[in-house]
C-alpha cells in the first residue's frame, strides 16, 4: 500500500518532537478522520537578510501517511523563506514522497496546513500584517480543525 | 522473530491438512457425482469430511451443506429464509445485531431495500446482546433471528442459549441462525441445546483451506437455494463439489482439540495480563471473560491503530486494526462504534488473534515490542500527555 520512501519517513521520522521556545505554533486537526498535528517553527535570517524557517519540529497523532507527510513537510520547509514556505502545497509533499494511496492524500493536507498556521502565529505574535491569502487560508483551516474537534476528543488523560 | 497474530483473518493450512488434500488434486481428481471409480473415491472423501464435521457438531451428515465459505453460507441462510417468505407473498421482519460481520449486515440491508424490515439490536460496552432487548424486538411477523456466536474483532461470545430460549418461547416458528465462523471448534456449539436452526461455519479460520465452508441446516428447515443447477448437496446447493477443499476442511476439524484451545487461552490470558499491567492507559476491547479463546483487542490512547500496526509489522508481528485510517472508507469499525468507543479509541484499536503455533516466548516478545512502539508513537503524538 505504501511505498518504501513513505515507510522510511514513517519508521524514522525526521524533525519529530517539541520546541518549547518556538516562534510560531500551528495546531490543526483533520476533518476526515479526526487526527491532530502540532508544528513548531523557529524563524531566522538567511545571508541575504530574508526571514527563513531556521528550525521546525512536529508532533502528530495519525496514520502512517500523516506521520510520513508531517516529517517530509518539515524537511522541505527547513531553510525556505516564509514566502516560499507559505506557497508549499500538499501536492509538493505527496510528490516528494513518491505518491500516496488516493484515500490517504488528505493526510498530507494536515502538514502544509500546520506549517501555514505556524507562520500565521509567528506573524501575529510579531504584530505584523497577515497577507490576504494567508488570512483566508487560516480561516478555512480553523474551520476544518473545529469540525475535526467536534468529531473527536483529542485530549486524552 | 516473526509472529503471526492475525488468525481471526485467516490461518495457514496445517501440514496434515495439506497432506489430506493433496491426492484430490491429482490422482483422485474425480467428480463426486460420477459413478465410476474416480467419482466414487471423490464421493467417499466428501462423505468422510461431512461426517467429521457432523460429529463435531453432534448432528446428522445430511444437515451439513458445503458452500464456498462463510460469506456464502451467511448470505444463503438469510436470503434463503427470506425468499421462502417472498414465495408465499409475505415480507416480514428479521432481527440481528450491530456487531455482525459485514456479510450478515449487508445481506440484511439488501433485504431491507427489498421491503423486509430489519432490527439491528444494540450491544453493551462489552459487545453483548441483551436477550431482554431481543424479546421486546420480536414481532408477530418476525421470521428470522441471526446473531453471531463470537465476534471477529473483539471476540465477545454471545449468550446463544438464552437467546435461543427467548426466540422459541416467543414463537417456535422463528428460525434462529448463528454465524459461527470465529467460534467453530473453539467454543461448544450444539444445535439442539441452543435451539439453532442454521449455523454458518468455515474452514480458513481453523487451519483449513480458503473458499470452503458450510451451512448447517437443521432437518426440516425450509430454505430456498441461491445456486440452482444439478441439485448437488441434497438439492440445496448446486455446483461441482470442491472435493480437495472439503477434504481439507474435514481434516482441519478433526485436528482441533480442547488442548489446542487451552493453549491459545493460556497465551491470550498471558498477553492480556501483561499488556494491561505494563502499558499505561491500555484498554481491553470486548468482554473480560465471555471471550473467544484466541482473541485479544486493545486500544492504546494517543496512538493511531494503522501506525501501530505497521510499526509492529516492521518487527515481524502481524496484527490488525479497526482504525478508520486503515479502511478505504475512513470510517472506524462498526463494532468499535457499537460498543461505544469514542472515535479516538476506536482509531487506536489493535486486534491480535492467536493460533496453535504461537508460543509464550512470542507473547513476551510482542509485549516488549508493543511497550516500546506505543511509547515511541506517544512521544510523537500531538495529544498524548502523561499525567
Ligand atoms: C464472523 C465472520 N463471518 C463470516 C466471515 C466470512 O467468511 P469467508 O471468508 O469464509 O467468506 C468471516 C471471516 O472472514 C468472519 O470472521
Ligand atoms: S491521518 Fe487518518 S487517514 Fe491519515
Amino acid at each position: 500500500m505504501y511505498n518504501q520512501k513513505v515507510m522510511d519517513y514513517f519508521l524514522k521520522p525526521i524533525n519529530m518532537g517539541d520546541m518549547p521556545d518556538a516562534d510560531g505554533v500551528g495546531e490543526v486537526g483533520n476533518v476526515v478522520c479526526g487526527d491532530v498535528m502540532h508544528l513548531f517553527i523557529r524563524v531566522g535570517k538567511n545571508p541575504a537578510g530574508k526571514e527563513v524557517i531556521a528550525d521546525v519540529k512536529f508532533k502528530t497523532l495519525g496514520c502512517v501517511a500523516a506521520i510520513a507527510t508531517s516529517s517530509i513537510a518539515t524537511e522541505l520547509a527547513k531553510g525556505k523563506t516564509l514566502e516560499q514556505a507559505m506557497a508549499m502545497t500538499n501536492q509538493d509533499v505527496v510528490r516528494e514522497l513518491g505518491g500516496l494511496p488516493p484515500v490517504k492524500v488528505h493526510c498530507s493536507v494536515l502538514a502544509v496546513d500546520a506549517l501555514k498556521m505556524a507562520i500565521y502565529d509567528y506573524l501575529k505574535k510579531q504584530g505584523r500584517p497577515i497577507p490576504e491569502k494567508l488570512e483566508k487560508e487560516a480561516q478555512r483551516i480553523r474551520k476544518d480543525t473545529e469540525n475535526a474537534e467536534a468529531h473527536t476528543h483529542p485530549h486524552v488523560e | 522473530m516473526e509472529v503471526y497474530l492475525d488468525h481471526a483473518a485467516t490461518t495457514p493450512i496445517h501440514p496434515e491438512v495439506l497432506v489430506a488434500m493433496q491426492p484430490y488434486f491429482t490422482e483422485q481428481f474425480g467428480n463426486a457425482s460420477s459413478l465410476h471409480k474416480w467419482g466414487r473415491e471423490a464421493r467417499k472423501a466428501v462423505d468422510l469430511a461431512r461426517e467429521q464435521i457432523a460429529d463435531k457438531l453432534n448432528i446428522m451428515c445430511r444437515e451439513v451443506i458445503f458452500t464456498s465459505g462463510g460469506t456464502e453460507a451467511n448470505n444463503w441462510a438469510i436470503k434463503g429464509v427470506a425468499f421462502t417468505r417472498e414465495a408465499s407473498g409475505l415480507k416480514g421482519h428479521i432481527i440481528t445485531q450491530k456487531t455482525e460481520h459485514d456479510c450478515v449486515l449487508n445481506a440484511c440491508k439488501w433485504l431491507e431495500s427489498r421491503g423486509f424490515a430489519v432490527t439491528y439490536l444494540d450491544v453493551d460496552e462489552f459487545g453483548m446482546v441483551n436477550p431482554e432487548d431481543l424479546k421486546s424486538a420480536i414481532r408477530p411477523e418476525t421470521f428470522l433471528v441471526t446473531i453471531m456466536h463470537a465476534n471477529n474483532e473483539i471476540g465477545t461470545v454471545q449468550p446463544l442459549k438464552e437467546i435461543g430460549q427467548v426466540i422459541k418461547t416467543a414463537n417456535p416458528a422463528i428460525l434462529f441462525h448463528t454465524d459461527a465462523c470465529q467460534s467453530f471448534t473453539k467454543e461448544p456449539l450444539n444445535l439442539k441445546d441452543l435451539n439453532l436452526d442454521l449455523i454458518t461455519i468455515n474452514s480458513h479460520k481453523i487451519y483449513g483451506p480458503k473458499g470452503v465452508g458450510a451451512l448447517v441446516v437443521k432437518q426440516g428447515t425450509k430454505l430456498v437455494p441461491l445456486l440452482h443447477g444439478g441439485g448437488h448437496e441434497f438439492g440445496h446447493r448446486s455446483g461441482t463439489i470442491n472435493v480437495h477443499g472439503i477434504m481439507g476442511f474435514g481434516k482441519a476439524v478433526s485436528l482441533a482439540s480442547p488442548e489446542k484451545n487451552r493453549h491459545m487461552q493460556t497465551l491470550r490470558d498471558h498477553l492480556i495480563k501483561r499488556v494491561l499491567a505494563e502499558i499505561p492507559g491500555a484498554l481491553l476491547n470486548g468482554h473480560p471473560t465471555q471471550r473467544l479463546v484466541n482473541n485479544t483487542n486493545f486500544s492504546f490512547p494517543g496512538v493511531e491503530g494503522e501506525a501501530l500496526l505497521l510499526r509492529l509489522d516492521a518487527h515481524g508481528i502481524a496484527a490488525s486494526t479497526g482504525s478508520a485510517c486503515s479502511s478505504n472508507t475512513l470510517e472506524a469499525s462498526h463494532t468499535m462504534m457499537a460498543i461505544g468507543r469514542k472515535p479516538e479509541l476506536a482509531h487506536a484499536s489493535i486486534r491480535m488473534s492467536l493460533g496453535w503455533e504461537n508460543t509464550l516466548e512470542q507473547m513476551d516478545y510482542v509485549v516488549e515490542v508493543l511497550k516500546d512502539e506505543v511509547k515511541q508513537l506517544r512521544s510523537m503524538s500531538a495529544t498524548w500527555r502523561r499525567e
